[in-house]
């Protein structure tokens, strides 16, 4: 009985632990840049340089390493560029800021187009001297003479 | 006429933007390891694989590390480059022979010269990812502290090594 309950945890165990690692180097894989085919993440491309980073990142995961730590060893020797959601600091704050102050700038723009058209008098349909010629035209009872 | 001013500018700042980004090189990664210690390795020597060289060997010179390979054909177009600066015996020129086979690198440089003091042998490419490879040929250069002074991404050229890397070298020996 023992042997049996012992056999179904390690059967269920065993898989599990690795499927979850498995995801962790898959999660990894997909949030590094290759730099070698830099539109493609280190899980998608072919390159040399890319296997031998996977090997790295599995070796980690394997050793225990956190994804913080893998991710933190990969901008150390390759920069923020590896990353592919670059970190939030001085240097990328127009990357991350840039969208929303253009936005913000539109959305004044517009706004105040807006205002000045409601501020502005309506002009008369017609202006005097054109009323009067008109009337000369059409008559006072606006039939024609 | 003054209503298309705006959107003049605009579209001139923009029409600027792009011809800048036009001419940045892509392949051009800032590398995080300029400025910063050289990353320690121990590696056998590529014609004698029973001794082993360390950076921390070199302390006190100014010097080039050349990441090369038998394989790589951009590394034949700075070579000449590397023979001539060695003849002139600017400043020592180490060479890290990236995932290669040794025979073949031996006779890669038998075919086109030598220009290295000797040659490290990164079979796996190990060492290479510390030193944020990825690309070959790559060439660092390291000043008499052991900190990564410049690093040049592809084949060296003749502008970079005028402009570049030999002013900030005399700089650095002084």
């Amino acid at each position: 009985m023992r042997i049996l309950i012992f056999s179904v945890l390690v059967l269920f165990s065993l898989p599990g632990i690795s499927n979850e690692s498995e995801e962790r180097v898959r999660g990894l894989e997909e949030k590094l840049r290759c730099l070698v085919c830099q539109n493609q993440s280190l899980a998608d491309s072919p390159s040399g340089l890319a296997t031998d980073l996977r090997q790295q990142v599995r070796e980690q995961v394997k050793s225990g390493q956190s994804d913080a730590q893998i991710l933190a060893y990969m901008v150390q020797r390759y920069g923020d560029f590896v990353l592919y959601q670059p970190p939030f600091k001085a240097t990328t704050a127009l990357l991350w800021i840039g969208p929303f102050v253009l936005l913000a700038a539109a959305a004044l723009v517009l706004v105040a187009t807006l205002r000045r058209r409601r501020r502005a008098p309506e002009e008369p349909a017609l202006a005097v001297e054109e009323k009067r010629l008109v009337e000369r035209v059409l008559g006072q009872d606006g039939k024609p003479q | 006429m003054k209503r298309f001013l705006l959107p003049l500018a605009v579209f001139v700042l923009l029409v600027g933007f792009l011809a800048v980004g036009l001419k940045l090189n892509p392949r051009e990664v800032p590398s995080p390891l300029v400025g910063r210690t050289a990353p320690p390795f121990q590696l056998p020597l590529l014609q004698q694989p029973d001794k082993r060289f360390a950076p921390a060997d070199m302390r006190g010179k100014v010097w080039l590390l050349n990441v090369w390979a038998s394989w790589c054909v951009s590394c034949r177009d700075e070579h000449p480059l590397l023979l001539d600066l060695a003849k002139r015996g600017v400043m020592p020129i180490l060479g890290l022979n990236y995932k290669d086979k040794s025979d073949e690198a031996t006779a890669w440089l038998k075919q086109f010269g030598d220009p290295y003091q000797f040659s490290v042998v990164d079979a796996e490419g190990r060492i290479a990812i510390d030193y944020g490879v990825y690309g070959v040929p790559e060439t660092y250069l390291i000043d008499s502290e052991g900190v990564i002074r410049y690093k040049q991404i592809g084949p060296v050229t003749a502008a970079v090594l005028e402009q570049k890397i030999l002013p900030l070298a005399a700089a650095l020996k002084k």
